[in-house]
């Protein structure tokens, strides 16, 4: 049972240093969430067809950064006294409602703390310094060379984002896939951001559908071991197929188109490859587990850990529209020919 | 029995139709009017008790083009589509055969078809004034998405919720089963609470944006639009829709749709995307793009 296993896979992964030196409770320090429940307490519920059941409306908002900060070496736990400041810092480097960066950046910083998911500003509740579990390091494995066409692709790319941040785009199609709003973070590994961190699972018996809130998709899986889409049949959000193993829904997604964005990272939809496990836990938290591989990208397999919390069923999740009010877009376009008349370019670096 | 309403002026042959259709109705439990080729049928349920309307559904009838009668017909560019744009020929969907507009609205919607393929995105606050919201792949809205030429998928598990996912634009929308709140604000598919009568799914839509379109022969509505749509399983593969539509600011009475979702049977057939931004950037953004060095 991963109720079980979730503890002792903590455990075992953490400094015992750290955990030699933690200090006692009760001087008022944030609530050490390390301590679960006793696990006889809550048994993971089934649907009425005999599946784990995950249905709910669930939140994966927090600021732990899915790559450990540089100066923390391999301590993969925080300790109690150093819970707060390391929380502030991310809270501080994440927020936007500063004035310390010139006009330029206040711009930047137009989605304020009104936008910000107030979850967003917190770290996990086990005090990880990583999202990233394996490996240990918390890090991003190192990338393989690029292939002489990657590397001109990436260069494409990365003047297409200055002339987008000089506020000089050529044309719509060179900014990004959320700017465009075709997908935004519905796409797969899921991972935290400012705002709209809801997803809704929905169950029928042989489906499990993720609707994630931005933008408004259904990832329907079948479970019944149907192969997959035919590979000259790819798509945005890819292809994806799931069982479940003990208490948890596996699922692997392949069929990515090839467009720049779509995976992360920028991998080889050839040979990507993404795994994700979701484990109900506890009545409101789901252990949404992903691993991510590519022989043509990363030197190993990766693997992050983000949890779940079911939000207040009071808290709904509501529509959200993109491309049906994209002004941006076409004020990026505007203000980008108004700059061309004035002679404005894009700064070379 | 509830009678004929004076103004509806058909054969006779007709009023005796709708007749049968108001004896059918108004005995408990009985079928609806798009129901009239099937005989009486008791569903599958789910393990709530509940019919159990799980399944891949489309419809077939051409009230995307027209909700009303239409001939088939040429489509707005054929000097570049040829063929490849037009629209097939369909009989009305609308009980009575047309929509009752308001004078200055039955304009308003012969302007929206002349103009339903200009866009014009270069002033926000006439954002929406031009064009079918299909061509710039907004989100349809109710009950458009459910008879577009695309299939959409029914999740139906132990939750308050039934998920519906619709292929066009990747559309969802969440039916929230036996819901007292009112919608929060606007939406392009719009509030959905839905409740059981007998094996009927009645779902009770409001909070619709007033931007989206019936059809691509500008049929519209205003942000006051309330459809009340009922999903009854008909047979194992066949659901009979109806949905009543109401909005003072429009139409001079409330009016109704009805017809068939056939349920998909192919194996292993999943929806798929149609994700369409991509297909109409180029028309909405492409007059903004550099013109020179490139």
């Amino acid at each position: 049972m991963k109720w079980i296993a979730f503890p002792v896979t903590f455990f075992v992964t953490v400094s015992w240093t750290a955990l030699a030196g933690q200090a006692p409770a009760g001087t008022g320090k944030p609530k050490p969430a390390k301590t679960p429940p006793p696990a006889r307490a809550w048994t993971a519920p089934r649907t009425p067809w005999g599946d784990p059941d995950l249905q709910g409306v669930w939140n994966d908002a927090t600021s732990t950064p899915l790559q450990r900060p540089g100066g923390i070496g391999d301590q993969q736990v925080l300790r109690d006294e150093e819970v707060a400041g390391f929380q502030d810092d991310l809270a501080y480097n994440l927020t936007r409602d500063r004035r310390d960066g010139g006009p330029e950046v206040d711009v930047n910083r137009a989605y304020n703390e009104h936008w910000m998911d107030a979850r967003r500003l917190k770290i996990t509740a086990d005090h990880r310094t990583s999202l990233i579990i394996d490996p240990p390091d918390g890090r991003i494995p190192p990338t393989v060379p690029l292939t002489p066409e990657k590397q001109k692709a990436r260069a494409a790319r990365a003047a297409a984002v200055a002339r987008f941040n000089a506020g000089l785009p050529n044309e719509h199609q060179e900014m990004s896939l959320p700017v465009r709003c075709i997908i935004r973070t519905d796409s797969p590994p899921y991972l935290p951001t400012i705002y709209n961190n809801d997803f809704q699972i929905f169950q029928s018996p042989g489906y499990v559908v993720i609707g994630p809130e931005m933008i408004h998709s259904a990832r329907i899986i079948p479970l019944d071991s149907r192969p997959h889409l035919g590979p000259t049949l790819r798509q945005w959000l890819g292809d994806t197929r799931g069982r479940f193993e003990g208490q948890t829904l596996v699922i692997e997604t392949t069929n990515f188109r090839s467009d720049e964005g779509v995976i992360f990272g920028d991998a080889n939809p050839a040979t990507y490859r993404i795994t994700e496990r979701f484990t109900r836990v506890a009545a409101d938290a789901i252990d949404y587990e992903f691993t991510v591989e590519d022989p043509m990208t990363w030197t190993r397999p990766w693997t992050a850990r983000i949890p779940w919390t079911k939000i207040d069923p009071a808290e709904q999740m509501y529509e959200y529209a993109c491309h049906e009010d994209n002004y941006d877009i076409v004020h990026l376009l505007a203000g980008a020919r108004t700059r061309e008349k004035n002679g404005e370019t894009v700064p070379q670096k | 029995m509830r009678k004929v309403p004076r103004r509806v002026m058909v054969p006779a042959s007709v009023l005796v139709l709708i007749a049968v259709f108001w004896l059918a109705r108004s005995s408990e439990g009985q079928s609806p009017r798009g129901s009239g080729q099937f005989p009486a049928y008791r569903p599958p349920r789910t393990m709530d008790g509940h019919p159990d309307l799980n399944g891949i559904w489309q419809a077939f009838v051409t009230a995307n083009w027209d909700l009303q009668d239409h001939e088939a017909q040429a489509g707005p560019f054929p000097e570049l589509m040829g063929a490849y744009g037009a629209g097939p020929a369909g009989q009305s969907i609308v009980e009575g055969g047309e929509i009752p507009y308001q004078p200055w609205a039955l304009a308003k919607k012969k302007e929206n078809y002349s103009q339903r393929a200009k866009v014009d995105v270069t002033n926000d606050g006439k954002w929406h004034d031009l064009g079918d919201p299909e061509l710039k792949c907004y989100m349809p809205g109710v009950p458009r998405a459910a008879y577009m030429p695309f299939p959409f998928q029914i999740v139906q598990g132990s939750s308050p919720y039934i998920l519906i996912a619709y292929e066009f634009a990747s559309a969802t929308r969440t039916i929230r089963m036996n819901w007292k709140d009112e919608a929060p604000i606007d939406a392009w598919m719009g509030w959905s609470r839905g409740r059981w009568e007998g094996d009927t799914l009645v779902v009770d839509v409001t909070g619709l944006r007033g931007e989206t379109w019936f059809d691509r022969a500008g049929d519209f509505h205003s942000s006051a639009l309330h459809v009340v749509e009922r999903y009854t399983p008909v047979s194992p593969y066949h659901l009979a829709y109806e949905a009543t539509i109401e909005d003072p600011n429009v139409f001079t009475r409330p009016w109704k749709i009805s017809f068939v979702l056939y349920r998909r049977m192919e194996k292993n057939l999943q929806l798929l995307e149609f994700k369409c931004v991509p297909f109409t950037e180029e028309l909405l953004y492409g007059a903004m793009r550099k013109r020179s060095g490139r």
